[in-house]
């Protein structure tokens, strides 16, 4: 029987994955683009506050934030709750994984984010203001779309490196694909199959995805002319 | 709010986990840097049967979690009989065998492709002023193309520095004592995580910030002549 009847498991584990991967991912964006905003703001204790949050995230393996923020927030929800005379609260790992690699990667999208702005010419914005638009109009109408095209290849990388970094949730207990594997390597006694299952799996999430936002990118740069020599 | 009596009590066992996690990643680097300068030149070589298979293996190795390689190396091999009646049966059984494997192959994968780029960045004038002098290609790689892209590829390379030291605490889903192991037992025995895992934050921090001077140290001697002349001024 194919994969001793554990097929459709795993792939139930791959559902999970990619869950956790997109949740985590919309996280990021959302920390990525208040930490890319705070760096540019000019504000000092914006600045400062961002440039502590990078270079913290930066300096520390993902496992040991992951452990840190999980362990760490459970005790914290118990202690607040338990002032507020509110019962325990066993924190649910989905949330605490994605909210942990959110977070991760939130670091690591700001300095994309911060790049991608920054590669606007500051003439596009002032000419925005020259013709009246709001300050919204020009952030939905002028940074956002071009922001994309520059902001592409290092948010795949960063996509790249979650998708594998969504592995390591196992070992907090999430219910995710390489979770999937050790149980049935577990009973089965063919952890190698299970394994290298997944590592395929993995392995076509990343293509596909590297295949797509290739495609995005040229979408993106469709109006910008490349150097020929 | 601290146990600081915890932290002078476990800090010995940090100790010893900081290095057991330096030795790995010592181990791990230097098997990676020497399979990666073959495996870089095969990479940019223009004879596909070379290069297509190195391209191969760093694409399967970075598309994959490393926890799913180390696993792969540490529990599924056992699945095979022959290699558990063979005489390198007792190397895989070993924690420490596998986890270095596991980083090692990793690792080789990055750092191969980010050698490989910095080959392909080599000045043109460069290739033929030393196939003009009648250097052997040997020559050429050992005398002119792999020192000047080493040191090209020396900021990146620090960053897959940085990338080994923080992936050692995977070694810790294997029985291997380091760092994050030491901190999650603690964590168990005392159920204190702040200070459990805030003190391996703290020489994690240190690790990382040290490597990244030690690499801009490097950087300031061997990248001397690409600094630029003079330095524009910023203000716009």
């Amino acid at each position: 029987m194919f994969l001793h009847g554990y097929f459709p498991a795993i792939l139930e584990g791959l559902r999970s994955t990619l869950l956790i991967s997109a949740t985590s991912l919309s996280i990021a964006c959302l920390f990525g683009l208040i930490g890319a905003g705070a760096k540019l703001s000019g504000s000092r204790m914006a600045g400062l506050a961002a440039d502590v949050y990078t270079t913290l995230i930066r300096g520390l393996p993902e496992l040991v934030l992951l452990l840190l923020i999980f362990y760490g927030g459970q005790i914290m929800v118990n202690a607040l709750a338990d002032r507020a005379g509110l019962g325990y609260f066993d924190i649910n790992p989905f949330l605490a994984g994605t909210l942990t690699l959110g977070f991760i990667f939130g670091a690591y999208l700001t300095e994309t984010f911060r790049g991608a702005i920054l590669a606007i010419p500051r003439g596009q914005m002032e000419a925005g203001k020259a013709y009246g638009m709001t300050q919204g109009q020009i952030l939905r109408r002028i940074i956002l779309p071009q922001m994309v095209r520059h902001a592409i290849p290092g948010f795949t990388n960063n996509w790249l490196v979650m998708i594998k970094a969504t592995a390591l949730l196992s070992i907090i207990g999430l219910d995710d694909m390489v979770h999937r594997a050790n149980l049935a390597s577990a009973t089965t006694r063919a952890p190698f199959t299970f394994y290298a299952t997944i590592a395929g799996l993995y392995l076509a999430v990343t293509t596909i995805s590297i295949l797509l936002l290739g495609w995005l990118e040229r979408r993106f740069s469709l109006g910008v002319r490349k150097v020929e020599f | 709010m601290i146990d600081w009596a915890l932290i002078a009590e476990s800090w010995p066992l940090y100790l010893n986990g900081l290095k057991i996690s330096l030795i790995l990643m010592a181990i791990s680097v230097s098997a990676s840097f020497l399979l990666s300068v073959p495996l870089a030149i095969a990479r940019v070589s223009r004879n596909p049967w070379l290069s297509k298979p190195v391209f191969l293996y760093t694409y399967v190795i970075r598309g994959t979690p490393l926890l799913v390689q180390l696993y792969m190396i540490y529990f599924g091999l056992a699945q095979f009989e022959w290699l558990r009646e063979s005489m390198a049966w007792p190397l895989f059984r070993n924690a420490w065998f596998c986890a270095w494997l596991a980083f090692a192959l990793n690792s080789t994968a990055y750092t191969t492709e980010i050698l490989a780029g910095a080959l392909r960045q080599t000045p043109s004038g460069e290739l033929e002023a030393a196939r003009s002098l009648g250097m052997s290609t040997a020559t050429i790689y050992t005398r002119i193309l792999l020192p000047s892209a080493i040191r090209r590829a020396l900021p990146q390379y620090g960053n897959e520095l940085v990338m080994v030291m923080h992936a050692t605490s995977i070694a810790s889903a294997v029985t291997i004592v380091e760092l994050t192991r030491t901190a999650r037992d603690v964590y168990y025995n005392h159920l204190a995580p702040f200070e459990a895992f805030g003190l391996v934050a703290v020489f994690y921090f240190v690790i990382t910030f040290a490597l990244v001077g030690l690499v801009k140290l490097l950087e300031g001697r061997f990248l001397r002549h690409l600094r630029p002349m003079s330095i524009p001024s910023k203000a716009a």
